[in-house]
């Protein structure tokens, strides 16, 4: 019997293929977002790991030296006085296109090796590397293959592809990198290996120069980068929420085309029961396929994506993420389990309807769907209570999560207000219609609004994301110019290759330039963390130009008088460090806090201090940068260029540091956008379905407006009206609440992952361009049915007087 | 008193404009597509204004699809219908949508009333569409057809007999020149359906308008002027 | 150090180091090559000179300065020590010595302290080029990170008379005084070893005669030791046949005054052994391979490998009939390239303490 019930249920597809396809469609689309979404937050993650792995191993202590390198002979002191040390040097590599890091270890005691250095790579019948030919010169350079295909340089040693390195990351032995980096007998930092002799003499005797960073204060990519990920997990749940509305509609769809199928088999004797485990399994069997196909799909839309997550990692925390995508059962597993699982919580509630109503009910138009007044109060209470509920979550969790939870509960809880506000809304515009055709229209349009709802709330949160993300995006790429302009205020920055050629150099141009001043640094440990002290001297171009977002009287005065310090925003929240606290910078050494200044992009404390008061602590302060002040600055670099033999990429113009920064800040937000169009476009999908839904419903409304006198291309017309007007208020309403989620964005969110707040700009142009967007969408969703319904024969419409449907 | 009445239509139909032949039918064919034979075959009728008639046969012998030929709800094969002097067969949708619209008005079996709309807005629909609305005419309909009180309402707040009194009233409330009606008692019981048929007359009579009624039933049949039947695509 | 680190970093290690002699396995021998490559080959008419042989020759392969101590405590337990330094050398530096991370000689050390009833095993590596490791002949030294061997100034005699040793591990330290009158032991031929049937050879030599004051520390506290100690010091470029798996090497000072220094490389017959008879005058007669007999006694499963842990040794010539026990059977050196090498005990024909070293036992698992 089951079998035959089945073939019943599924001849239905084979008369309506195109449903097929919508329902199959529509279900892969949800999933394919969230597999998406779940495949590049798994990659991303697999990529930390890895580079934790190899940078920080199992998190050992470290040491290094406030001034930066230090000299070989601190480790070699250190070995001899029994403690057990790595030494590793690490630093910028620049081949033809492209940076990388290198990071050279001391390859017989560094405690973290990649697994595939002895396997080369994806080869496994390569015999391992030489020791000799590793160690000795020419050397050899470890890089997965990706990085190993920008190092294919004569004047580079011979990479071997490896699997176990993070993309941008070249491993070498140490002496390969002193001669690569030209850094001879220098060191980056020590790693503290964990079996420590007995007996060993403190360290402060040995190396007093250097700094123990314990493990834990270590910088950890994860900390920095879990806030991006909360990110994009949440837009993998509004992926899922759209994703639930789609398959709810298209589910819904199924249904309503089947009931009479439904009520015949019932009629003819079938139990309930049987009708439900039926449709069940073909909800399974639906939701397993459309998972596949979503799966693969997703993993195309991740594939494409990933790039673009990459480069905003690798911009936003230097966190390297792998450019390619490996298949990982995690999200696969997700992707499908969203799908049978969404299908069977949507369908599980149709299947229970049709179970529980009596026959002869099925024959009614919508009785079990209809949504009184009562339901709309409900919904309405739900929501608010939901908002309210996030608006607390802020207040008694706080931070990160706190703010996410505002965030979900504002969204959620306005989608549930969605239809009792359009309700409103359409019966306020129904007593202001003054004829009679308007009047119905807003009258059916609130009538089709139990079953678009779904729909609407899917496009609700589309456009509120889009407004939100697109504003927050926006206003901080304002801000950043903005702040870029300030904060590269010389017109040359010079690098160069330590203080004797700084000397010559500033010598040099001291007389043909406006100003030349020092850009020098300690790395030191702000509030538990590492972080950057920097000295400057005196002068205007600090004080007219810097970018103080708070500060105390005359704090010029006071850095310059070496009695003040100022600290980025980061630390300023980080610490909870306002003007007039005083920060410790060095043990012994601490000032009061004179004023704050945005630091974007950067997520590490930092703080300014006078370059004499930073001296007396730091003597051998590094003296490698040069910021250049000329009436002239293409010529003065020219000049500069002859005068010294200096590489092509010391003299940096202000123009081009400015115009690589904004590059990375757009290739940074180039993946929300393409998130964010890929949702309006599931939100657009998510109205053709409802429509297609409501299409039989929509016959017997039409049909009475038909015979009265309306032509079908005016009632296809009004239909699309109708679509393009609910998708309408959905966007007005959806203005506000986009503009509640950038300001929760920018004032919550950022300041907990980021360590900044960021001043809102609105963009209505932005907002029209969107309004625009939402009823072209609409529109075209709206426009299947309408032409159906424009070239539908009239004796399909006479049936409808004539029959019982 | 009937043929007084009638003798007063008969000359407002006569005025100069005025034609006294409301409806023509003439040779009139209709194939379904697929079908082996005409379901209707050569139909010749006239229905002059202020006329009713009744339509009866069997069930499918194609009552139906006369009267929606009639009401220019459908295309037709062959033949010709005039309504009001207006040829059918030259009209395009547009056409046919003024005609219905303004000339003539239909009441179903299933009511087909505008689900969206209250019972006021309902009545007031037609009139409005066709620029006819007389507030004063729709309270009269809505009195005469029991409806007082229950104009705020959705018709699926409303009982079978309210709605088709509904689908009556919002029929008449634009004073068509011709009422097509099928059925219009066929879904509800037989004390209602009694009172629902007396009313509707009653207000043909008001209004002048003729009827083209489709019945089964000889009883409701009698009560028109005149009658036709339907056999295998002609009329006897 | 997470378990996987620690296997990663071993596996590499074991790379560098299958240059060494140690790993007398037999995929060891692939990876070593059997010849010499560009290193200078061990030459039987070469004569040793001092001090300049107690330093490195980085133009051969690989060399050690291996010494090990049989002390006993004031607490009147028995003690053991073990101190080794193995050069390696990457490729042949026939030029200046480099300088810098890119040197080729690897060097590593090996230290070990054994209690009878423990076993404390350190391990150190480093580049030669940096600082961090190194030997020197004059004034003599060899060392790496802290651990070291220190020639102390001598008036008179032999750079080695007097010695500095310390180093320590994670869980132990010790801090010796080295001293001797006796003279250098040249073995095999003036120092000529030949250690194969087919001519392989080292340059091998040793001072036999340490008397040794000190201390050392445990887990448990310091101890205050005395003992004896012997150096060997050895050098070549191609130490193992391609059939010989392992070897089996002991150095024993009898309580004649006598001292016996014999090894076993087996092959997969009969083994070739060779020794040196040391008289209780410090005159040494070299002992031909069939002059000796080794003979291992029961096998026992120390948990890593299974191996003899008593040996009968025989020298017909010089009327030794000894079987040796070994102090404290957990004696494995678990480091990157791991053996059994601990004090031992003589008793039959004559009394003695000495040092038993065994490599090339098969984990319990492979065998």
């Amino acid at each position: 019997m089951i079998r035959a019930i089945a073939l019943a249920l599924l001849s239905h597809w084979r008369r309506h293929p195109g449903q097929a396809v919508t329902l199959l469609a529509g279900l892969a689309l949800a999933t394919a977002l969230w597999t998406a979404v779940q495949a590049i937050n798994a990659e991303a993650r697999a990529s930390y790991a890895e580079a934790n792995a190899l940078l920080a191993p199992d998190r050992l202590a470290t040491l290094t030296s406030p001034a930066g390198r230090f000299p070989r002979d601190r480790y070699v002191a250190l070995r001899r006085a029994g403690w057990q040390v790595s030494a590793v040097l690490e630093g910028r590599l620049d081949t033809a296109d492209r940076r990388v890091s290198l990071l050279g270890v001391d390859l017989l005691t560094y405690p973290a090796l990649p697994a595939t250095l002895e396997d080369a790579g994806p080869d496994m019948e390569a015999p391992p590397p030489d020791p000799a030919v590793v160690l000795l010169s020419p050397g050899r350079l470890f890089a997965d293959a990706d990085t190993a295909q920008a190092l294919q340089d004569p004047d580079l040693p011979p990479v071997r592809v490896t699997d176990g390195l993070p993309p941008g990351v070249v491993l070498t032995d140490i002496g390969t990198a002193e001669r690569l980096l030209h850094a001879p007998a220098a060191l980056s930092r020590l790693v503290v290996l964990p079996d420590q002799p007995m007996g060993l003499p403190s360290l402060s005797d040995i190396a007093p120069d250097l700094v123990l960073s314990p493990a834990d204060a270590a910088a950890d990519t994860g900390g920095l980068t879990r806030s991006f990920h909360l990110n994009l997990t949440a837009f993998g749940l509004l992926s899922f929420a759209v994703g639930l509305f789609i398959v709810h509609g298209t589910i819904g769809l199924a249904f309503e085309q089947r009931r009479g199928i439904v009520r015949t088999l019932r009629a003819l004797g079938v139990p309930s029961a049987g009708v439900a485990v039926a449709m069940l399994t073909e909800l399974l069997l639906a939701g397993l396929i459309a998972g596949l196909l979503g799966v693969a799909l997703g993993y195309v839309i991740a594939t494409a994506l990933l790039p673009g997550v990459a480069a905003t990692l690798g911009g936003l925390y230097g966190a390297q993420v792998s450019g390619s995508l490996a298949l990982r059962p995690a999200w696969i597993a997700a992707g499908l389990g969203m799908s049978v699982g969404g299908v069977l919580i949507a369908g599980a509630q149709m299947v229970w309807r049709t179970h529980a109503v009596p026959v002869l009910a099925l024959a009614g138009s919508e009785a079990w769907r209809r949504s009184g007044a009562r339901a709309l109060a409900v919904q309405s209470l739900a929501g608010c209570a939901l908002m309210l509920a996030g608006i607390l979550a802020l207040s008694l969790i706080g931070g990160l999560v706190g703010g996410f939870v505002l965030l979900g509960g504002l969204l959620l809880g306005a989608a549930l207000l969605l239809a009792p506000l359009l309700s409103v809304l359409l019966s306020t515009g129904e007593k202001l219609a003054g004829q009679p055709v308007a009047e119905w229209v807003w009258a059916d349009m609130r009538a089709q609004l139990p079953g678009l709802s779904m729909a609407l709330m899917a496009l609700l949160l589309a456009l509120a994301t889009n407004i939100g993300v697109g504003t927050m995006v926006s206003s901080f790429r304002l801000t950043f110019t903005d702040w870029l302009d300030h904060r590269l205020s010389a017109d040359l920055y010079i690098s160069t290759t330590g203080p004797a050629q700084s000397t010559a150099l500033r010598d040099w141009l001291t007389p043909r330039a406006d100003t030349v001043l020092p850009i020098r640094s300690a790395e030191v440990t702000l509030n538990g963390q590492p972080g950057r002290v920097y000295g400057i001297v005196d002068d205007a171009l600090y004080r007219d130009t810097w970018p103080l977002i708070g500060t105390a009287t005359d704090p010029w005065d006071q850095i310059a008088a070496g009695q003040g310090v100022l600290i980025n925003e980061q630390l300023h929240y980080g610490a909870g460090l306002d003007p007039g606290d005083p920060l410790q910078l060095m043990p012994g050494w601490s000032l009061l806090v004179v004023g704050i200044y945005a630091d974007y992009g950067n997520p590490a404390p930092q703080a300014i201090v006078a370059l004499d008061a930073l001296l007396a602590r730091v003597p051998d302060l590094p003296d490698r940068q040069l910021a250049v002040r000329a009436p002239d600055p293409g010529a003065l670099a020219a000049a500069l260029r002859d005068a010294f033999d200096l590489p092509a990429d010391a003299i940096l113009p202000q123009r081009e540091i400015k115009s690589a920064s904004m590059q990375v800040f757009d290739r940074t937000f180039l993946v929300t956008g393409a998130l964010n169009l890929l949702t309006l476009g599931v939100a657009g999908f998510a109205i053709l379905t409802s429509l297609l839904t409501l299409w039989t419903m929509r016959l017997p409304q039409l049909a009475p407006a038909w015979a009265l006198g309306l032509t079908r291309a005016h009632l296809a017309r009004l239909d699309i009206l109708r679509a393009v007007a609910l998708a309408a208020l959905t966007a007005v309403l959806a203005v506000p609440l986009g503009l509640v989620l950038a300001w929760v964005l920018l004032s919550v969110i950022n300041v907990e992952a980021f360590g900044w707040r960021l001043p809102m700009y609105v963009f209505p142009l932005d907002w029209l361009r969107l309004f625009a967007l939402a009823l072209l969408a609409a529109a075209l969703a709206a426009l299947i049915p309408a032409l159906r319904l424009r070239r539908l024969p009239p004796a399909e419409l006479v049936k409808i007087f004539a029959n019982v449907r | 008193m009937a043929g007084a009445r009638r003798a007063t239509l008969r000359a407002q139909i006569n005025d100069p404009g005025r034609p006294a032949v409301l409806l023509t039918i003439d040779s009139l064919t209709k194939t379904y597509p697929g079908a082996p034979h005409p379901v209707l075959d050569g139909i010749d009728l006239a229905l002059d204004a202020g006329e009713t008639l009744a339509l009866t046969g069997e069930s499918g012998s194609g009552k139906s699809t006369l009267l929606h030929l009639a009401g220019a709800l459908d295309g037709f094969d062959g033949g010709e219908i005039t309504i009001a002097g207006t040829r059918l067969s030259g009209l395009d949708d547009r056409g046919r949508a003024h005609l219905r619209r303004d000339v003539v008005a239909l009441v179903f079996q299933q009511f087909n009333l505008m689900p969206a709309l209250t019972v006021d807005q309902n009545l007031a629909f037609h009139a409005r569409l066709a620029g006819r609305a007389d507030p004063g005419w729709i309270g009269t309909i809505r009195a005469r057809l029991g409806l007082d009180g229950l104009g705020g309402r959705h018709p699926e707040a409303l009982s079978g007999g309210q709605q088709q009194r509904v689908a009556i009233g919002r029929a008449l409330a634009m004073r068509p020149r011709l009422l097509l009606a099928d059925e219009p008692t066929g879904n509800l019981d037989e004390d209602t359906g009694a009172q629902v048929l007396d009313l509707m007359l009653a207000l043909v009579a008001e209004t002048g308008a003729a009827l083209f009624l489709v019945t089964h039933s000889d009883a409701i049949a009698r009560r028109l002027d005149r009658r036709v039947h339907l056999r295998a695509g002609r009329l006897s | 150090m997470s378990a996987d680190l620690c296997r990663l970093l071993c596996r590499w290690a074991c790379l560098v180091l299958l240059a060494l002699p140690l790993p007398a396995r037999a995929q060891g021998f692939a990876a070593l090559g059997t010849d010499a490559q560009d290193f200078v080959v061990p030459d039987p008419a070469a004569t040793l000179a001092f001090p300049a042989d107690h330093g490195p020759h980085p133009d051969f392969r690989i060399e050690w300065w291996y010494l090990t101590a049989n002390l006993t405590g004031l607490d009147g337990r028995a003690y053991g020590i073990q101190w080794t330094l193995f050069r390696s050398a990457l490729r042949p530096e026939p030029g200046p010595v480099a300088t810098g991370w890119i040197s080729p000689q690897i060097w590593m050390a090996h230290a070990a302290l054994t209690t009878p009833d423990a076993h404390y095993v350190a391990e150190r590596l480093s580049r030669g080029g940096i600082g961090t490791a190194g030997a020197t002949a004059e004034p003599f030294s060899a060392w790496i990170d802290d651990w070291h061997m220190t020639g102390l100034p001598t008036t008179q005699g032999d750079a080695l008379d007097r010695l500095d040793l310390a180093a320590s591990g994670a869980q132990f330290r010790y801090d010796l005084r080295l001293t001797t009158k006796g003279p250098l032991v040249a073995h095999g031929d003036n120092g000529y070893s030949v250690k194969s049937p087919d001519g392989r050879a080292s340059h091998y030599y040793s001072q036999p005669h340490y008397t040794v004051t000190g201390t050392i520390e445990t887990p448990e506290g310091p101890q205050e030791v005395s003992g004896t100690a012997w150096l060997d010091r050895e050098w070549s470029s191609q130490p193992l046949a391609e059939d010989q798996a392992g070897w089996d090497w002991v150095a024993l000072t009898l309580d004649s005054g006598d001292r016996l220094m014999a090894a076993q490389l087996r092959d997969g017959a009969d083994g070739y052994r060779i020794g040196t008879w040391i008289d209780a005058r410090g005159q040494a007669t070299p002992l031909p391979s069939d002059a000796i007999t080794l003979t291992s006694g029961a096998v026992t499963d120390i948990g890593p490998a299974v191996l003899p842990l008593t040996w009968r040794i025989a020298v017909p010539d010089k009327g030794v009939d000894v079987e040796i026990t070994a102090l404290y059977p957990g004696a494995w050196m678990a480091t990157s390239t791991a053996y059994w090498e601990g004090p031992v005990t003589v008793t039959g024909s004559h009394g003695g303490r000495g040092y038993l070293e065994m490599t090339g036992y098969d984990a319990p698992a492979e065998n």
